[in-house]
């Protein structure tokens, strides 16, 4: 994966918040994932097909996710399964969004959804798996990306 | 007008649900993926769906096909984050109305509706 494949996913992450809020969501510098998990309270994760095979996964804690459902839905929800609904949502639109540069062969999985905090996520994601930490409303989350 | 919404994300149902309300649309069902949407398809005979692509079960772009061959008079506007423009050309090839990229606002929403709809409602 190259530093312009990631910058597609860097920009396609801002115009998301952008679009859903106004608000743009301000990206921190990219950095190759090593051992330590990057794992925040509720997980999306989207397995890559065709040509570029891997995974993205969109990381997030629940306040950042309350806040967005409410840009949404005009209501602040906190129930598990809408939380749960709205980081797979976001992974499946950028993953999706970002088919605009890789190609309509650029085949996305239904998100699998993670609560909690496990060990690590390595599933699907290929070496090397690049972080891409934000900060949206004052709340983080991260990006993680590892395609062939 | 009769509303079916179909869409994996009970979230993005809820969105489009609440956005098309002021237009006075008669909501008949809700689905989460494209079987369940065939089925309310033929009971409920709505004159307009709003159709997401990636679901479980059966994907968009295979039920917007059966649902053209069940009832070919049904305005489909296709909702998806897949945003590539060949994606959006084989919705328009399998007989959906219009194609709106994933995330949209209230307004694109609305004007997306009206568009298809000739604001008949």
């Amino acid at each position: 994966m190259t530093e312009k494949d990631l910058s597609y996913f860097v920009n396609t992450v801002i115009q998301y918040f952008k679009q859903v809020d106004g608000e743009e969501a301000v990206m921190g510098l990219p950095y190759i994932k090593r051992e330590d998990p990057v794992v925040l309270e509720y997980t999306g994760i989207i397995g890559i097909s065709g040509p570029r095979r891997g995974g993205i996964y969109f990381t997030a804690g629940k306040e950042l996710l309350v806040k967005l459902t409410q840009a949404i839905l005009g209501e602040s929800e906190s129930d598990v399964e809408t939380l749960q609904d709205m980081v797979g949502e976001l992974t499946n639109t950028v993953a999706g969004n970002v088919r605009k540069y890789f190609g309509s062969d650029f085949m996305i999985s239904v998100p699998m959804l993670i609560r909690g905090q496990p060990e690590d996520i390595l599933l699907k994601l290929k070496p090397p798996v690049f972080v891409v930490p934000l900060t949206w409303k004052q709340q983080k989350a991260y990006l993680v990306v590892g395609l062939e | 007008m009769k509303l079916l919404i179909v869409d994996d994300s009970n979230i993005m149902r809820r969105a489009i649900e609440k956005y098309a309300s002021p237009l006075g649309l008669e909501l008949v069902g809700t689905a989460g993926n494209g079987q369940d949407a065939l089925s309310i398809l033929q009971e409920k005979k709505p004159d307009l769906v709003t159709l997401d692509i990636t679901m479980p079960l059966m994907d968009g772009l295979t039920c917007l096909k059966e649902m053209m061959r069940l009832r070919p008079q049904t305005k489909v506007i296709v909702i998806s984050a897949l945003s590539d423009q060949s994606t959006g050309l084989k919705a328009l090839k399998l007989g959906a109305r219009s194609f709106l990229p994933k995330p949209f606002t209230e307004k694109q929403l609305m004007d997306e509706i009206k568009l298809v709809t000739g604001e008949l409602l």
